[in-house]
């Protein structure tokens, strides 16, 4: 779209940018003013400049978490995008009470707070009141006790999120899929398109902007994850599900490093942020070459 | 995929997908001493003792009522300043608009436990510690760069001749705005407004740090159900269940609105 060059837009977009920067800008500025101090309590602090970051760089227990935090987020991806595409390619096309129902279905999971989600997981998962839990270890027979033995609780972890947010995955999609013309399948059909083909050239093209949102939610939120794993597991057993947000909080909140911590945060932020802007700078790239 | 696997594909992951869902609302229907004796698919003595228990108590139901109403004040403030904000970018170039956009998106990115320290320092040094503006204002911080980002899409969707010929007809900006632009665009109104409620009804580790006890939300009071006898699974059952009702009631009105699919333009 040809856009006029006015730099009377900053008028709109100004409210954004102050609530934005009330909420983001103040915090962060106290974070980073934590990270170059050694805090004893409100009147004793010194300054102690770059120490906390090298500390953080060199910190074991950190680079384990962010070991696994990759590990998570990258299963994350590799198991939702492909269940969500197809998910949305086996719900129905036309409206009606079907198509109401099974995206409301769907959606469900999305619309449960995150500690709720821990607790329905728990109540599925003990192996004495718990279906799943119950079927394992009784009906299987395979002793089932995740909060002691690691893999078991990385597969309940991992079962939770892919339950809890495919979802999304399927949801976006779905939108994607529905918003491509009649037309298409039609000129398709008549050039007598495989299956395949219609999914190749028609269906993934058009979807491109709304995956390209679903890789971004789903990598940063899931890089994000606090609540869900914590209800669970506790980040246990010993630190075999402690992803980063969970490490830094208890750090902040759990021992009260604030120092440590602030170095902490600006290092994970920054990961983050590399990150994302890597992918959304690459799916643009994709995206432009492709659709026009 | 023929029509019929596909069918049989679907039935099967909604019911994965309602199972865990199910299982709580049978535990919800059961009594604690009920659940603990015996394993069973169906309760075989339904109790509503639980629900009543929430529903007659405002310790508990306040819970819902502060939820309810950060919620939607969150998704109120969100929509109201990304609407011209995203038509700026959607419309204008202009100076720093791409560094913007992107700027206001890291914050979506930015962990919540990072922020959580100074946003209660912040909070408390303003006051506010304890409302429900606290938690609807620090929900803003990814719910606003996400409103911006949906709306975007959809206003890039609108021939820019639409503006054009309105303001040839004589609209102010603000008036082509409000009557013929919004009302164009509602299903990008009612999707950003899905997205901001759930994302601001599913979050706790602010809402929790920010309140105390007045603006406690639902999802901070179900840890009550620990006492000294254990937990009663009975009790946070049903507190689970209820707090699905809202969000399937939203989804249930935006339904159309996703049915009717939207490609979003860029990214």
């Amino acid at each position: 779209m040809n856009k006029t060059h006015d730099n009377r837009a900053w008028l709109l977009v100004l409210p954004v940018v102050l609530l934005v920067a009330f909420n983001a800008v103040i915090p962060l500025m106290t974070v980073v003013n934590y990270s170059v101090q050694d805090v004893f309590d409100a009147t004793h602090r010194t300054f102690v400049g770059a120490d906390w970051y090298r500390d953080t760089l060199h910190n074991q227990r950190l680079h384990h978490a962010l070991e696994r935090q990759f590990v998570f987020s990258g299963l994350v991806l590799l198991i939702e995008l492909p269940l969500g595409v197809a998910i949305a390619l086996m719900m129905p096309k036309r409206g009606g009470w079907a198509t109401s129902l099974t995206l409301v279905l769907i959606a469900l999971p999305l619309l449960i707070p995150w500690n709720v989600i821990g607790t329905i997981w728990i109540v599925f998962l003990r192996p004495d009141i718990g279906l799943l839990g119950h079927f394992i270890d009784h009906t299987l027979g395979i002793h089932f006790d995740y909060p002691t033995v690691p893999i078991q609780a990385w597969v309940s972890v991992m079962l939770m999120e892919v339950w809890h947010w495919t979802s999304l995955v399927a949801l976006l999609a779905y939108a994607g899929l529905r918003a491509i013309p009649d037309a298409y399948y039609q000129a398709a059909h008549i050039d007598g398109a495989s299956p395949w083909a219609v999914f190749r050239y028609i269906q993934l093209p058009k979807m491109r902007g709304v995956l390209t949102i679903a890789i971004l939610l789903r990598f940063m939120d899931s890089f994000l994850i606090y609540t869900e794993p914590f209800v669970l597991t506790g980040g246990g057993p010993g630190d075999s599900t402690t992803f980063l947000s969970i490490y830094l909080v208890k750090l902040a909140i759990g021992e009260f490093d604030v120092g440590r911590a602030g170095a902490f945060s600006i290092i994970y932020l920054l990961i983050v942020l590399a990150f994302s802007y890597v992918f959304y700078q690459v799916l643009q790239r994709v995206g432009t070459g492709e659709a026009k | 995929m023929k029509p019929r696997a596909r069918d049989v594909g679907l039935v099967l992951y909604l019911a994965v997908l309602l199972l865990p869902i199910y299982w709580m609302l049978n535990m919800s229907l059961r009594e604690n001493s009920d659940i603990m004796s015996e394993l069973a698919f169906f309760p075989h003595r339904p109790t509503f003792h639980n629900y009543l228990q929430i529903l007659t108590d405002p310790s508990w139901y306040m819970g819902y009522v502060n939820s309810f109403a950060y919620v939607s004040m969150n998704t109120i403030i969100s929509l109201v300043v990304a609407l011209p904000a995203a038509y700026a970018f959607s419309r204008y170039r202009f100076l720093g608009d791409k560094h913007l956009f992107f700027w206001l998106l890291t914050n979506r990115m930015a962990p919540a436990a990072v922020f959580l320290l100074p946003v209660f320092q912040l909070y408390t040094a303003l006051g506010l510690i304890d409302t429900r503006l606290a938690v609807a204002l620090a929900h803003t911080l990814f719910n606003v760069p996400l409103a911006v980002w949906i709306l975007e899409g959809f206003m890039s969707g609108v021939p820019k001749e639409i503006d054009e010929t309105a303001l040839i007809d004589g609209y102010s900006l603000p008036k082509f705005f409000l009557t013929v632009f919004i009302p164009l665009i509602r299903a990008g109104v009612g999707v950003t407004a899905f997205f901001c409620f759930m994302f601001s009804w599913v979050e706790l580790l602010f809402a929790r740090t920010l309140t105390v006890t007045a603006a406690k939300p639902i999802a901070a009071v179900m840890t009550r159900t620990v006492s000294a006898s254990g937990l009663d699974w009975g009790l946070l059952s049903a507190a689970g269940m209820l707090t699905i009702v809202p969000g399937a009631l939203v989804i249930y009105f935006v339904r159309n609105y996703i049915a009717k699919g939207f490609a979003l333009g860029r990214v």
